[in-house]
C-alpha cells in the first residue's frame, strides 16, 4: 500500500460507530490498517487527531484527521466513488437517505443506549420511546423500499443501511437475554426486520459479528459500567 | 420549466432562517409560509413533516424535506452558483464536523445555560462556554468559518451569531458570549450580521428581543 493512498482506522472493537466504517471501508474494497484503541488509556495519536471530541472512530487519509461517524461515511463516498454508493445520485432521494440518516442516529440510537444504561422507571420510559421511534421507521423507510421486502441479491449497502446494521440485528436471541424481550419484533416492525435480516446476512456484514455470548458479554458489560457510573 | 420553492417557517427560529439564508446565497426565490408553531400547527406542516412536526421544511416542486441541516445540503446539490460547501472532499469533511459541532454541542449547551436555574447556572454556563472556545478555534484566522464568504458552518452557527446576543441582553446574563471572553468568535458575530445576505434573511431584532424578554419574564414568573 503505497503513501498516496495510505488509510489508517483508529477504532474500537465494541464500539457501533467504529463498526460502521470499518464496514464501509471493507465494502468499498479500501485497504486499511485498523488501530484498536483503549478507551481507558487513549493513544496520543488519537487524542491528537480528534483533540475535539476524543473518540473513536477516527479515519486518517493520507496523515489527514477525520471524526465523527457520519461524517466520516460521507467523506470515504466522495472519495472512493465506486461502487458500492453509499448515496443515490438524485438530491431529492439523498436528502432522504440523510433525513432517516439522521432519525435513526439522534432519535433511536439515543433511546438504544438509554435503554442499555438504566434501570427502572428511566429504562421503562426509554423502552416506550424506543418502541414508538421503531413504528415511525417502519412506516417511513416504506418509501425507501417501495417494493417492499429488501432482498439480498445485489444489495446496494447505503449510508442508512450502515448506520442501523452497526447499532441493531434482527437477533431476537440475544435481544431476549439481554433485555428480556424483543425489541425487533418480526411482528410489530415487519419491515425493519426483514430489512435488518438481509443486512446482518451480507457476507461481509456476517464475517465481522462476534459471535453471540460475546455480544451478550458486550452489552453486559456496557450496561454493567453504566450503572455503576451513575451511583457513583 | 417553472419551478415552485416554498419554506415553511417561523419568523422567530434560527433553523428556519438558516434555510431561508441558504436559499438567499443560491438566489433562490421562494414564498415563505409562516407557522404559528406555539399556537397551533396548520395541516400543511403536519402533511409535510409528520415524524416531526417541525419548522423548517423546504417543498420544491411539492416535495417536502425537513431537517435544517439535510434541506441546505440538498440547496447545495440543486442549485449551482456561489457554494455553501467546499468542493474538496476533505475540507468538506471538516465543514460537516464543525457543523454537527455546532448542532449537537454548542446550541444545546448554550439553551441549557440560559434558561437553567440559579443553583445549576456556574455548570451550565461553563459547559458552554467551553463549546465556544473550542468553536471559536475552528475560526483559525479566517473572517467566516467558510473563509472569505459565509458557509455551511456560519449558516449552522446563525444562532450564535445573531440571537445569543439577543437572549443575553434580555436576560441580563453576558456571561456566555462577549468581546472579552471570546475575541475572535465575538469578531465574527459582528461580520456575519454585516454580511448583505445574512442581513436579509435575520428575524427584526426589536421583535426577538421583545419576544425573549416575554420569555424570560414567563420562566421567572413559574419560578
Amino acid at each position: 500500500m503505497g503513501e498516496e493512498n495510505k488509510v489508517v482506522l483508529h477504532g474500537m472493537w465494541i464500539s457501533p460507530y467504529s463498526k460502521r466504517v470499518e464496514l464501509a471501508l471493507k465494502f468499498k474494497g479500501i485497504p486499511f490498517e485498523y488501530v484498536e484503541e483503549d478507551l481507558q488509556n487513549k493513544s496520543p495519536q488519537l487524542l491528537q487527531y480528534n483533540p475535539v471530541h476524543k473518540k473513536v472512530p477516527v479515519l486518517v487519509h493520507n496523515g489527514k484527521p477525520i471524526a465523527e461517524s457520519i461524517v466520516i461515511l460521507e467523506y470515504i463516498d466522495e472519495t472512493w466513488k465506486n461502487q458500492p454508493r453509499f448515496l443515490p445520485q438524485d438530491p431529492y432521494k439523498r436528502a432522504k437517505v440523510r433525513f432517516w440518516t439522521s432519525f435513526v442516529q439522534q432519535q433511536l440510537c439515543e433511546s438504544l443506549l438509554t435503554v442499555i444504561k438504566t434501570d427502572g422507571e428511566v429504562q421503562q420510559k426509554a423502552f416506550g420511546n424506543l418502541f414508538e421511534k421503531l413504528e415511525v421507521l417502519e412506516e417511513g423507510i416504506k418509501e425507501i423500499f417501495p417494493d417492499g421486502n429488501p432482498c439480498i441479491g445485489n444489495y446496494n449497502i447505503g449510508l442508512l443501511d450502515l448506520v442501523m446494521l452497526s447499532m441493531f440485528s434482527p437477533n431476537n436471541k440475544i435481544q431476549e437475554e439481554v433485555f428480556g424481550m424483543k425489541i425487533i419484533d418480526p411482528e410489530k416492525t415487519p419491515l425493519i426486520f426483514s430489512w435488518l435480516t438481509v443486512l446482518h446476512q451480507l457476507p461481509l456484514v456476517k464475517e465481522s459479528t462476534p459471535p453471540d455470548d460475546k455480544v451478550v458479554a458486550i452489552f453486559k458489560f456496557v450496561r454493567e459500567n453504566a450503572l455503576k457510573s451513575s451511583l457513583a | 420549466m417553472s419551478e415552485e420553492v416554498k419554506v415553511l417557517g417561523n419568523w422567530g427560529s434560527c433553523f428556519s432562517r438558516r434555510v431561508e439564508l441558504a436559499l438567499k446565497i443560491k438566489g433562490v426565490e421562494y414564498e415563505y409560509i409562516e407557522e404559528d408553531v406555539y399556537g397551533n400547527k396548520s395541516p400543511l406542516l403536519l402533511k409535510y413533516n409528520p415524524v416531526h412536526k417541525k419548522v423548517p421544511v423546504l417543498l420544491h416542486n411539492g416535495k417536502p424535506i425537513a431537517e435544517s441541516l439535510v434541506i441546505i445540503e440538498y440547496i447545495e446539490e440543486t442549485w449551482k452558483g456561489t457554494p455553501i460547501l467546499p468542493e474538496d472532499p476533505y475540507e468538506k469533511a471538516m465543514a460537516r464536523f464543525w457543523t454537527k459541532f455546532v448542532d449537537e454541542k454548542c446550541l444545546p449547551a448554550l439553551w441549557r445555560a440560559v434558561w437553567s436555574p440559579e443553583n445549576e447556572r456556574e455548570k451550565a454556563v461553563e459547559e458552554a462556554c467551553k463549546c465556544l472556545e473550542t468553536l471559536q478555534s475552528a475560526l483559525n484566522g479566517k473572517r467566516f468559518f467558510g473563509g472569505d464568504t459565509v458557509g455551511l458552518v456560519d449558516i449552522a452557527a446563525n444562532f450564535i451569531g445573531f440571537w445569543l446576543r439577543i437572549i443575553q441582553e434580555a436576560t441580563g446574563h453576558g456571561d456566555l458570549l462577549s468581546a472579552e471572553k471570546f475575541p475572535t468568535l465575538f469578531k465574527w458575530t459582528d461580520e456575519f450580521v454585516s454580511c448583505s445576505v445574512v442581513k436579509q434573511s435575520l428575524p427584526p431584532r426589536d421583535k426577538l428581543l421583545a419576544f425573549f424578554k416575554a420569555r424570560v419574564a414567563e420562566a421567572n414568573a413559574s419560578k
